[in-house]
């Protein structure tokens, strides 16, 4: 191999011009140091799980958003109101958790005796309960997002959900979700 | 030893100890370092995760040690970068 001298290496324009374009248009697609999270689950253990990542990642210096979706939406209520609902509307409001802390566990639940024996445990053994965690998240500038079709499927009001919760579709989630390193769901 | 500000993150469970640093170390000036004592075991490999996203700081040490109740600690040295 010969070497080359800075003569022989000089670039045609147009091949730079055509080289930066494409630098740009990759540059551009590089994904950010985020962390997206979908939450479709109204468990608390799988709540723990979301919540333990989000506030790591976010922690860690990393953009973090987090989908709520479906029976997820019910870490993000603060007073479910039964006015101006429907019958099948009005069931979904008293048969879901309207509290992060009172969401059951995905196994052994047994009417909530196994919510409070795994909060119990987790309290023995010094770890953050999913409030501390959620609020931790806040204070870490998590982004909260609500979907919207599922609030409007089960009846569920802007007014019901805390403040500080933006609402968005698909495309919001897909937007944070394609320039994500991270992407999971809940 | 004595004159780094320290974190005690000791019986804290994942993720708080990188939580509780997070906070900590961003209160510091740049340049200076910051110790955290924590007991779980999984901080270890944590604290090293944490430094391969971030340019901002960097793991100066780990070491393992006993406290005075004799609990096996885990004390991470991080300095801030920038």
């Amino acid at each position: 191999m010969t070497t080359m001298t800075t003569a022989e290496l000089a670039i045609d324009p147009a091949v730079r011009a055509y080289v930066d374009q494409r630098l740009a248009e990759l540059r551009a697609r590089q994904p950010d140091d985020r962390v997206t999270l979908v939450v479709f689950s109204g468990e608390l253990d799988r709540n723990l799980a979301a919540l333990v990542i989000a506030t790591g990642a976010a922690a860690m210096g990393l953009e973090v958003s987090v989908f709520y979706t479906f029976w997820g939406l019910s870490a993000l209520k603060r007073q479910p109101t039964l006015r101006g609902k429907g019958l099948k509307e009005k069931l979904f409001a008293l048969m879901t958790p309207s509290r992060l802390n009172r969401m059951p566990v995905s196994k052994m639940n047994f009417g909530g005796v196994g919510r409070l024996m795994l909060q119990s445990m987790m309290r023995e053994k010094q770890v953050a309960s999913v409030d501390e965690l959620f609020a931790m998240a806040r204070q870490l500038g998590v982004k909260l997002i609500a979907c919207t079709m599922s609030m409007d499927v089960m009846g569920i009001a802007r007014e019901e959900l805390i403040d500080g919760v933006e609402v968005g579709g698909v495309a919001t989630f897909l937007g944070d979700a394609a320039r994500s390193r991270v992407a999971l769901f809940v | 030893m004595a004159e780094y500000r320290t974190v005690d993150a000791r019986g804290l469970k994942c993720p708080m100890p990188i939580v509780k640093a997070k906070k900590e170390i961003d209160a510091i000036p740049v340049g200076e370092v910051l110790r955290v004592i924590a007991t779980d075991p999984g901080s270890v490999l944590d604290f090293q995760g944490w430094m391969k996203t971030s340019t901002s700081y960097e793991l100066l040490k780990q070491e393992e040690g006993q406290d005075e109740q004799g609990r096996k600690t885990f004390v991470h040295l991080l300095r801030r970068k920038a």
